[in-house]
């Protein structure tokens, strides 16, 4: 019985720590497959926590994830015009843009609340329970006893997999990532698929911000995604590519998070910082195909 | 000259963003500006002890990567290399009690530098034998070497009284000697010395002929120049993660004196703009350096002495990125920068 709670509680915290990356992953997966590499994903992420925190605060939760959702694509819509519309470099724009967003978030964070902070009390999303489903013992409290962002991230893994692998669009995206030259010559206009996919992701990269502050923590704090965006961008690679994949990397890398609060709930004093390496080191192989064929599209980052 | 206009008009274009974002989010930005120029360069002291200190870490950093980017690699995990040879440094710093200081401190350094060297094996190793892209393997490895840090801080390395998640002082004799009467230490020496050197790398001798050839461009230095590009290119990637682990020593043996989890405040990411604000020319990196190290001094006097959160300048670190990415597309602008950015965005394709 015992056991079973402390199971039931980790496959939850590892699900809630897995949200924000999922959502942000599958974003990635767009703009990935449509040969941009989206480094300013992690400034897109911070941009929408900011972004849930004030709208929130002003008008509640679901309008905190509309304005994050709205602040990722405007970060994305500024990534696109120089990475895409000007051909610059995508690693160094992305950098660039998360730097600008570091220092935004910050700046307005202050000026908005003080140096003291603030937002401490801001309305959250509760857990929603499915009834029936959350009744599943274990499973149950893990996947359907979570806060609405859970759900977004689930129901969107098959929808962004229906888009990719079963419509035109997708195709013309696919084909966009794979030779963007020959996609030209078929007649696809590829800058407008890159900017619109960027953008898509950056929405998304908002919308795992608000869920990382809605959903997760409860506040913002100055750079607190602390990385998570270029996490993402492991478990894209992780996941191949693949909506599914990507599921699976996400609730990898929550899983290694979650073992440390395991580990202290147990009172166990295993260095837990090795495993938070371990999620790293399993992308690494992976990206040497020691873990099944990984291929990245041809056209990435060109 | 052109060069010199072109990053004279991103630091400008820059810093005026920068005002008028704090005069539209309320801030006085005359107060905040001034405070900044005071913290940067008001006085010997802010110059030495704050301006010239976050300098060292930033010149050597953005060495490394633009070495790098000469042989037509990017290194982004110059962060991870960074914390290797800190790691390494004060490993090494704690058993060189009693040593003579030259030795102690060239076995730190070196120590350092090895241990950058071994982070970046890996993503090396990655890319010649699986061609995995250095890009995402050398970010990875960020990740690892700050989970790494947080273990020996907690772990190995931790202080004697097992409190703080921090190490013990390194010992006396392996302390980089500091300019009398500032905090300033001996690194910057060490930092400007290694972009003379590796100036006349550059341009004095084969090697650096061959660096820039494959970062030009790949093909045509192994069709026309029978030049392993391949392993140019691993070669620069090698020297760039030992002078980002160098920094991780100097850091340590300069200024903290021990190993704490947020040694470098994204020393790795604003390397980058510094590498390309220096144009990729090892003395435009040193100014380059400098002028970081200023902003990011003055940033900390600007949240002191006017209320303005430091973090503000990334956005002006980001202007200069952006406006030096420009400037590489219109003709002009940063000679050689603009060539090898241009190729790594369309390597053997048609621009368009």
């Amino acid at each position: 019985m015992d056991s079973e709670v402390l199971v039931a509680g980790f496959l939850a915290a590892a699900v809630r720590v897995a949200t924000p990356l999922m959502l942000a992953a599958t974003g990635e997966t767009i703009t990935e497959r449509s040969g941009v590499i989206n480094l300013g994903l992690e400034g897109m992420m911070l941009a929408g926590a900011l972004a849930a925190t004030m709208g929130a605060t002003a008008w509640g939760p679901w309008s905190g994830v509309a304005c994050a959702i709205v602040a990722g694509m405007i970060l994305a819509a500024a990534f696109a015009l120089l990475a895409v519309g000007a051909r610059a470099d995508q690693i160094i724009t992305g950098t660039a843009i998360t730097l600008a967003a570091v220092g935004l978030t910050g700046t307005v964070y202050r000026q908005a609340y003080g140096s003291g902070g603030a937002g401490l009390s801001i309305p959250t999303l509760e857990s929603v329970a499915i009834p029936g489903l959350s009744e599943i013992p274990v499973l149950g409290m893990a996947l359907f006893d979570q806060p609405a962002p859970t759900y977004l991230a689930l129901l969107s893994m098959p929808l962004v997999w229906w888009v990719l692998f079963r419509t035109r669009l997708g195709l013309a995206l696919r084909a966009t990532g794979e030779g963007a030259a020959m996609a030209r010559a078929a007649g696809v206009r590829t800058k407008l698929i890159r900017t619109g996919a960027t953008i898509v992701g950056g929405g998304f990269a908002g919308l795992a911000g608000a869920s990382l502050v809605l959903a997760q923590v409860g506040s913002f704090t100055e750079g607190m995604t602390a990385g998570r965006g270029y996490v993402a961008i492991a478990i894209v690679v992780l996941g191949r590519w693949h909506p599914g994949g990507i599921a699976l990397g996400a609730l990898l890398f929550g899983a290694a998070t979650a073992l440390q609060f395991l580990l202290q709930t147990l009172g166990l004093d295993a260095p837990y910082q090795l495993f938070l390496m371990l999620p790293y080191l399993l992308t690494l192989l992976a990206l040497a195909g020691a873990v099944g064929r990984v291929r990245a599209p041809a056209d990435l980052g060109r | 000259m052109r060069a010199l206009a072109w990053a004279i008009a991103a630091v400008g274009l820059g810093l005026a963003v920068l005002f008028l974002g704090l005069e539209a989010a309320g801030f006085s930005a005359t107060a905040g500006l001034s405070a900044l120029w005071l913290g940067a360069f008001g006085s010997w002291d802010a110059f030495t002890s704050s301006t010239l200190v976050r300098a060292v870490p930033l010149i050597l950093i953005g060495l490394g990567i633009s070495v790098a980017f000469r042989g037509g690699a990017l290194n982004i995990g110059a962060e991870g290399q960074f914390y290797a040879g800190a790691i390494a440094a004060t490993w090494v710093g704690l058993q060189l009690a009693g040593q003579p200081r030259p030795v102690a401190i060239a076995v730190l350094l070196l120590a350092a530098a090895l241990a950058g060297l071994c982070w970046i094996v890996i993503p090396v190793w990655l890319k010649l034998r699986f061609g995995v892209i250095e890009v995402i393997s050398t970010l990875l490895l960020n990740f690892v070497a700050l989970s790494l840090v947080s273990f020996m801080v907690q772990g190995p390395l931790q202080e004697q009284g097992h409190i703080y998640p921090q190490s013990d002082p390194i010992a006396e004799s392996a302390r980089l000697p500091l300019l009398p009467g500032s905090r300033l230490h001996a690194g910057l020496i060490l930092a400007v010395a290694g972009g003379l050197v590796l100036w006349f790398l550059f341009a004095r001798t084969l090697w650096g002929f061959r660096l820039r050839a494959v970062g030009l461009g790949p093909r045509a230095a192994e069709v026309s120049g029978r030049i392993d590009s391949q392993g140019v290119g691993a070669m620069a990637l090698l020297i760039s993660g030992a002078i980002a682990g160098l920094a991780g020593g100097v850091a340590v043996s300069g200024v903290s004196y021990a190993l704490f989890q947020n040694l470098s405040p994204g020393y790795g990411f604003t390397g980058l703009a510094v590498a390309l604000l220096g144009g990729l020319h090892p003395i435009g990196v040193v100014i380059s350096g400098i002028l970081f190290g200023a902003l990011e001094a003055g940033a900390g006097a600007m949240q002191r002495d006017a209320g303005i959160p430091a973090v503000a300048v990334y956005v002006v670190e980001a202007v200069v990125i952006v406006v030096a990415l420009l400037a590489t597309v219109p003709r002009g602008g940063w000679i050689g920068l603009r060539a090898v950015v241009r190729k790594r965005i369309a390597p053997g394709k048609a621009p368009g």
